[in-house]
């Protein structure tokens, strides 16, 4: 990266050369937020301590810029959805993305993140954190090799690279909105389904009315 | 009359309690039947005059097909031996149970789970409530005709996928394209969550103290403040919460709030045959994956009545004592980091735990879930590399860096003053808790399953159990290196001794036939008794399949040990139980 702010595609002048750096804004921008993408300390399941054993010493994601994990969803960039998403968790896991300032990233690590895993069928698991806030990067992985989740997190790097200061949603226009929280009912609720509900109850209706005019003629 | 029949019309316990208490005489299940009223006084007695002080699980079985609940209790004497198994059956359609709350303490939680995924209700029970899934939630999962969104066939492995194969993603085939199902005719305009109050009562009952209502009168409150820990907390190893009540700065009351991790370990290892739960097992304890299949296999092995061969019991201990050490060096360097030593003694023994990880890869393929035993024997053998970095590690390297933990941690005047005298669990009430594994030895019990009702080979090597007398976060430390110590020890005579042949007994199989019958199969984890209970009904898959889980016991005697304690001690008490919430909530 230093190469690339000090070798750009622009002529310098030979009095300014090793004084000045031209590039373009993207880039440094993208630079300075590609190495410090500061995880949540947040953990689920198992993958939470694989996660925990890539912050040590050993694969060490400190030599990525990633070493600060902040414990408070208001100071950290990245959240590693580190183990199986169940019904019962999701409303805060929600909250918390809720919580955190945008530029905010999402990684699902391990096979119950990315889509149930193992427990799928499971009656209190959620299908894939997917199915409620937007995911960035998928780590496969039951679970993943502390290999898995710094590669994962290297692609999260590309992906901040190739982000555009002019296009990026936290400087629209338009602030985004908060995604709304599911309830816990008889099973678990999310309030964007409730027009749904509506739809499937009227269905419902005309069918038993349909089968009462069978019965009837 | 065969001779067994005999010994049973003899048995003292039937002969005592005469038409009250009958044997269990189906086939290939044990202990008494006892009649729902007669529970207490025979659970006193039990208890009382028969010595058998710890009672261990409690569990609930639906028997559909003779419309009926049972509920199997297993009950140990602290001093070793076999236990004392008594169940009680209630109809189907109304199961009610006097609960054994009064007499055992440590059935409280273990009631409330199963109020709440088989609907077995325990009267007298202090507070009965559903705990691994929210008030409110339709119906009790564990029945055997409750069936979950995603109900594919009663039985793996479903016809979609084997032996017809039309693969098919079950998302689609649901209204919500999600894993939900509502009862008819359900509308979520007007729905009212349940809400906690229970949860807040204390602080209710002050507030009507205050505005004139309650009981009691507004000067002698305390300054009372409920504070919230969790789910989401960076000390609460996990998922999980607790509700704690403050006079000041000291705890008046805490209640443990789970179940944010339940992912239905037991209704999907009913769908499951007997060997696709192996691997479900390693996600029980995940830092224990090698002894949650020990446990596992000893149970089915009951059933089936086979033995591993003798090169495979060996490499069995081996890896559950290799286990042991795995765990303990986490859980010291995690209590150092709530203890305020932020993660520097956590990185020195993941160092360790890592080259016992790399023996893990090298013999099951798997950093950490290792899915390594089978019945009758394991999955592969141990090879003559992997045996040469064991004895290495034993040996030489860890002997060493145990000392070094001890030198530097031990006598450190911040973990004596935080620990000493913290969360303290006396003898008597370790015991009524049902508390397993360092937290019961720490408070003086030498309890020890191994040494207890010896499983597998332990009986061969020479090792101590290793128990502390004061019941404090410092002495459940203590015992944890401790242990550490013996368990190289048994290493260091398994590695010695271990002779070649076979690692399995026959061939491979990928279907086991397991006839029908009950069978609880017991092993010391390293957090505490790790008990499997299981019943057969002959199917190539388990009709019930339970998990006697200490992370979850363990709590039981959370609030007794944090009542009068300060609230930065929570922390500290918490991290010195050792959970694991893939356990708790399974």
């Amino acid at each position: 990266m230093a190469d690339e702010i000090n070798n750009p595609e622009y002529e310098v002048p030979p009095e300014l050369q090793g004084q000045v750096s031209v590039t373009s804004i993207d880039k440094i921008y993208n630079w300075g937020r590609r190495n410090s993408v500061w995880p949540m300390m947040f953990g689920l399941a198992c993958c939470a301590i694989e996660m925990i054993c890539v912050a040590a010493s050993r694969y060490d994601f400190s030599r990525f810029g990633m070493e600060v994990m902040r414990p408070s969803p208001r100071q950290s960039d990245l959240m590693i959805v580190s183990g199986t998403v169940t019904k019962k968790m999701i409303p805060q896991i929600v909250r918390l993305y809720n919580q955190m300032p945008e530029p905010k990233y999402v990684l699902a690590m391990g096979a119950c993140a990315s889509g149930g895993g193992p427990f799928k069928e499971g009656y209190n698991v959620v299908s894939g954190v997917d199915k409620f806030i937007p995911v960035d990067v998928y780590v496969p992985g039951c679970p993943p090799t502390p290999q898995a989740l710094l590669h994962g997190l290297i692609t999260l790097q590309k992906k901040i690279d190739r982000q555009s200061i002019k296009s990026v949603r936290w400087y629209n226009d338009v602030a985004s909105e908060p995604i709304p929280i599911p309830v816990l009912g008889p099973d678990l609720i999310d309030p964007r389904d409730f027009p749904r509900f509506a739809e499937l109850q009227a269905k419902a209706q005309q069918a038993a009315n349909e089968t009462g005019v069978e019965t009837e003629s | 009359m065969t001779e067994e029949t005999k010994t049973k019309a003899e048995d003292p316990i039937v002969a005592r309690f005469k038409d009250q208490v009958s044997m269990d005489d189906r086939q290939a299940y044990e202990g008494y039947l006892v009649k729902p009223e007669n529970l207490i006084e025979f659970a006193r007695t039990l208890k009382e005059e028969l010595g058998y002080d710890y009672l261990s699980s409690v569990t609930g079985v639906d028997y559909l097909p003779d419309e009926k609940l049972e509920v199997v209790y297993h009950a140990y004497r602290t001093s070793g031996g076999p236990a004392a198994v008594f169940k009680v059956q209630v109809p189907r359609a109304e199961p009610v149970v006097p609960s054994l709350v009064p007499i055992y303490p440590g059935a409280d939680f273990q009631e409330r789970e199963a109020w709440d995924l088989l609907g077995i209700r325990f009267t007298g029970h202090p507070d009965l409530r559903r705990i691994l899934l929210w008030e409110g939630f339709e119906g009790h999962p564990l029945r055997k005709d409750w069936r979950e969104a995603y109900f594919e066939e009663e039985r793996k492995p479903f016809k979609n996928r084997w032996p017809e194969g039309n693969v098919y993603r079950v998302e689609d085939k649901k209204a919500f394209g999600k894993n939900v199902s509502y009862p008819d005719e359900f509308t979520p305009e007007g729905w009212v969550p349940e809400g906690e109050q229970s949860l807040y009562a204390a602080l209710e009952a002050s507030e009507q103290i205050r505005s004139g209502n309650g009981n009691g009168r507004e000067d002698e409150l305390g300054e009372e403040v409920v504070v919230n820990l969790g789910p989401q907390h960076p000390s609460t190893h996990g998922v999980f919460r607790m509700v704690v009540t403050l006079d000041g700065e000291t705890i008046t009351s805490l209640k443990p709030v789970m179940g944010y991790l339940h992912r239905n370990h037991e209704k999907i290892g009913e769908r499951n045959t007997f060997l696709m739960n192996m691997p479900f097992t390693d996600r029980l304890d995940y830092i224990c994956s090698m002894s949650n299949n020990f446990g596992y296999a000893l149970a089915v092995e009951k059933l089936m009545g086979i033995q591993p061969p003798e090169r495979a019991e060996y490499i069995r201990i081996i890896m559950a004592e290799l286990t042991r050490i795995v765990n303990h060096l986490w859980a010291i360097g995690f209590l150092l980091n709530d203890l305020g030593a932020f993660f520097t003694p956590a990185l020195y023994v993941i160092n360790e735990r890592e080259l016992i990880l790399d023996v893990f890869e090298a013999v099951s393929g798997s950093r950490m879930m290792c899915n390594y035993f089978r019945f009758g024997g394991l999955a592969r053998d141990l090879s003559d590399d992997a045996l040469q970095k064991i004895k290495e590690i034993v040996n030489n390297r860890l002997p060493a860096k145990v000392d070094e933990l001890d030198v530097y941690l031990t006598g450190n005047e911040i973990v004596r003053t935080r620990g000493e005298g913290v969360g303290v669990l006396t003898a008597e009430q370790a015991i009524d808790y049902s508390a397993a594994g360092p937290v019961l030895r720490a408070s003086g019990v030498a309890y020890d399953v191994r040494k207890a009702d010896p499983y597998s080979i332990y009986d061969r090597f020479d090792f101590d159990v290793a128990v502390r007398p004061n019941g404090d976060v410092y002495d459940r430390y203590l015992v944890r290196i401790d242990e550490i110590r013996q368990s190289l020890r048994i290493v260091q005579q398994a590695v010695r001794d271990i002779p070649g042949g076979e690692y399995q007994t026959g061939k491979p199989q990928y279907q086991v036939r397991v006839p029908a019958g009950e069978s609880y199969g017991r092993v010391e984890n390293p957090k505490g008794e790790l008990g499997y209970y299981v019943v057969s009904d002959g199917k190539p898959n388990p009709w019930r399949y339970h998990v006697r889980a200490p992370s979850f016991i363990n709590l039981t005697g959370m609030e007794q040990m944090c009542i009068g304690q300060k609230i930065a001690d929570v922390v500290a008490i918490l991290g010195s139980i050792d959970i694991v919430l893939g356990e708790t909530d399974r």
